[in-house]
């Protein structure tokens, strides 16, 4: 073999070896990390697996907030106006977190139908809703008027 | 008046940049020197032209001319002059202005500092330059116009969005974009010799120190925002794997390996293909980080824009620039021939595994970060991709990585002896693997990602120790030697020191950090690890645009000694009502104490955070070193020697043909 067949063999081969381990990895990794997303509507007709993480979105029902006597947890309803899932948090919830703001959480569900969140998101403007959450609004047909999507 | 000058201003610097990018390239390729001569006045032209158009802009924001659309979004008659200098780039129109600046002030740059370079190649790179910026240009005119009119004039502005009310932030954005599309400085070498067929050292040579500085400003950027997301957000994290983090990591990775393989190229001539092919992908991610964060396809607070027409702008231009280029590179690539064969053990093959490595942790952080588009594009569902996929797979993808730096950088070019490297190395690994297993108990108690952290940073650092002890061992006076070495040989030793340190940050602050939620009663105390925190409750405060709840807590020793005072403050700005955590931090060399200020919740009682991070500032030191290797190694003095040579030999036989 001639050096330079011998040295782009070693670079194949070198390719290969770092593709195949990657692919490896990222094919363990990726069937435990990916998280779908569900609306309340399409947990409550039992799409969403229980046990499992998944995402949530939707707007903080009003009126639905609760604090438990240790001040740090918190129960509330999402909705995404046709159907209602309540969720659990326990920690310190974003600056923008309010009732009637939409918010996307990550958690999951318990046999009992309550979503035990981990994370909760609110994105920093008044206006913002998270994409998600717009387009859960708009499925379920209860997309509030005048409420812009996206640009703030 | 002095919007519409901006915007005529910014007509002209267009037209400027047709100029710039037909007449060196068309007369390059048919060698009429008097074309070739046009580039220099034409890229100057283009870069004052925006200057006066990115001059006028912020004048605006400077005299509250709210008449005008984006000043009137994004600025307010309360916002301080910083945030109205800083709010130039606040939002989508101004920042794209200001990308189009730096990508003339690089074009600039190049005319001004590249004296030894052969008029052809200088005129291939400015008109390629040209042809990046027509299409930034237009894209800003037709879609992104930020001198566009209001009426009637609002009485006030609607406000900067007050998490980029930061001085952290402020200096991000120009930070990155430095970075960014001083990659396409990169580019331009690899079209032009791509161009002109002329492919060898010298090319290498011209070519490494705008890299090199590209790197360090894209090092600094990305840094600046990952302390800013720890300080600012509240979380006290450092890095999310947000796609926007990821859109600005993916070019840094191949930046990365590009300066590895222009290492290679120059000094060997080898993997010159490999080379032309990074450097067309370095600049390719970074116009594809920069279609994610303002195309808005990503959810995220950066994602400014949702304007579809926008979106497909990039997308097309995404497309002509890449495509272009790689068809070209698919044209003349064959023809371009490495010379310098070299074995397995050996500098080459060293950089070679550097660059498979980085090459495919960059494929995996881009399957991560469009995976999620794709299947939404597709209508396949919704889905994202955790964090914990991007550090199963980047953790061990980037420990061989550092574990050969250490053997990578003292092996010799062409061929080396593996027993006779490791034999050299025999005491680094030694005290590698001691102070793997025994300081991780100084830190409380032994852990194996801490261990792993510890002894990769100890031997990426006594592995850069070596290099200097092997340099130095022959001379007489070790001092003067010193300074004697080149600025390469520093800049990458620094560098590396860099990522030792980070690598002791990283794995010491996620293992070791203690992070607590708790409701806190006035004067109540709480113990983390040997410090005492006594909440002493909270005043109201007003700032210029903001009224803000302050949260005062005492830090103390276990046996009493005062610490610090810490204030965190929960800010409401009076514009848009929104409200902000504003962290606050002790921050000390081996350790952070963190505390935000969470809800009320009666009584005088609130909602607090409190960390302690241990070596959380190591992970920006490392970066700041990183930075700072590049700046040496782009100062080499050799760069500016063959420049000085190349220029007096042009001249003497400019003298000799007249």
């Amino acid at each position: 073999m001639t050096p330079k067949r011998k040295k782009r063999l070693m670079l194949i081969g070198l390719m290969v070896a770092a593709v195949a381990v990657a692919v490896g990895l990222l094919l363990n990794a990726f069937q435990k990390n990916l998280l779908f997303f569900f609306s309340p509507t399409q947990v409550i007709a039992g799409e969403a697996p229980i046990g499992h993480t998944f995402r949530i979105g939707g707007l903080v029902m009003p009126g639905s907030l609760q604090r438990e006597e240790d001040g740090l947890t918190v129960r509330f309803d999402l909705t995404d106006n046709a159907e209602q899932v309540p969720v659990r948090y326990t920690g310190i919830l974003p600056d923008l977190f309010r009732e009637g703001q939409g918010i996307v959480s990550m958690g999951k569900l318990d046999e009992s139908g309550v979503f035990t969140a981990s994370e909760v998101l609110a994105k920093h403007d008044e206006n913002y809703m998270p994409p998600e959450v717009a387009e859960a609004l708009e499925k379920s047909g209860q997309m509030p008027h005048g409420l812009k999507t996206g640009e703030n | 008046m002095i919007p519409e000058l901006g915007h005529f201003a910014l007509i002209l610097a267009l037209c400027a940049a047709i100029v710039q990018a037909i007449f060196p390239l068309v007369g390059a390729q048919r060698g009429i020197a008097s074309w070739i001569n046009v580039t220099r006045p034409a890229a100057q032209l283009q870069f004052l032209m925006l200057a006066i158009s990115y001059a006028c802009l912020t004048h605006a924001f400077i005299v509250h001319d709210f008449s005008v659309l984006y000043v009137a979004n994004t600025s307010n008659s309360q916002l301080p002059l910083l945030y109205r200098i800083s709010g130039v780039w606040g939002a989508h129109e101004g920042s794209l202005l200001l990308w189009a600046l730096i990508l003339a002030l690089w074009t600039a740059a190049v005319c001004w500092f590249s004296r030894g370079v052969p008029k052809a190649m200088v005129a291939r790179v400015i008109g390629v330059m040209g042809l990046i910026s027509i299409g930034f240009l237009l894209f800003i005119l037709l879609t992104s116009n930020p001198f566009e009119r209001l009426f009637p004039v609002p009485p006030d502005g609607r406000d900067l969005n007050p998490l980029l009310q930061d001085p952290g932030l402020a200096i991000h954005p120009p930070m990155l974009y430095l970075g960014y599309v001083g990659f396409s400085v990169a580019f331009a070498f690899a079209i032009a010799a791509l161009l002109s067929g002329k492919l060898d050292s010298a090319w290498a040579r011209w070519m490494r120190p705008w890299t090199n500085i590209a790197w360090m400003f894209l090092t600094i950027g990305i840094a600046l925002g990952s302390w800013w997301a720890y300080y600012e957000l509240g979380w006290g994290g450092w890095w999310f794997w947000d796609p926007v983090e990821n859109a600005s990591f993916m070019p840094w990775i191949v930046g990365t390996a590009l300066i590895h393989s222009l290492a290679a190229t120059e000094k060997r001539g080898a993997f010159k293909s490999w080379t032309v092919l990074l450097a067309v992908l370095a600049f390719s991610l970074s116009l594809l980080g920069t279609f994610l964060v303002r195309s808005g396809v990503l959810t995220s607070v950066h994602a400014f824009a949702t304007d579809p027409a926008r979106g497909v702008f990039i997308l097309g231009f995404l497309v002509v620039v890449i495509g272009g280029s790689l068809v070209l590179y698919a044209l003349r690539g064959p023809k371009i021939i490495s010379t310098g064969g070299y074995g397995w053990v050996s500098r080459e093959a060293g950089l070679l595994f550097n660059n498979v490595l980085l090459v495919v942790v960059c494929a995996t952080i881009l399957l991560g970060t469009l995976y999620p588009l794709a299947l939404d594009a597709l209508g396949m569902g919704k889905i994202s991709v955790g964090p914990p996929y991007f550090n199963s797979v980047f953790v061990p993808l980037t420990v061989p990585l550092a574990l050969m730096v250490g053997v990578g950088a003292l092996a010799r070019w062409k061929k080396d002896n593996l027993i006779g490297i490791l034999r050299r190395l025999g005491w680094a690994a030694g005290l590698s693997l001691l102070g793997a297993f025994t300081l991780p108990y100084a830190m409380g108690e032994f852990d194996w990602s801490a261990a792993l952290g510890i002894g990769l940073g100890l031997w990426v650092a006594l592995g850069t120790a070596q290099g200097f002890i092997e340099r130095l061992r022959h001379r007489k006076n070790k001092l003067a030697a010193l300074g004697q070495l080149p600025g390469a040989f520093w800049g990458m030793s620094v560098a590396h020191l860099g990522i030792a340190m980070f690598a002791v940050g990283v794995a010491l602050t996620s293992v070791y950090s203690v992070e607590k939620d708790l409701r806190m009663a006035p004067n109540e105390q709480y113990e983390i690890d040997e410090y005492r925190f006594t909440f002493e409750g909270v005043k109201q405060v007003m700032g210029p645009n903001y009224r803000a709840s302050r949260g005062f807590v005492r830090v103390d020793n276990l046996d009493g000694a005062p610490v610090t005072e810490l204030h965190s403050e929960k800010r409401i700005y009076l514009v848009q009502s929104n409200a902000m955590t504003e962290a606050g931090i002790d921050a000390g060399f081996t350790r952070d104490l963190y505390v935000a200020l969470g809800e009320p919740l009666g009584g005088g009682s609130w909602s607090l955070r409190l960390y302690h991070k241990p070596f959380v500032r190591w992970i920006w030191y490392g970066s700041a070193l990183m930075a700072l290797g590049g700046l040496i190694a782009a100062s080499d003095r050799r760069y500016r020697q063959f420049a000085r040579r190349a220029a007096r030999e042009r001249g003497d036989h400019a003298a000799v043909t007249a």
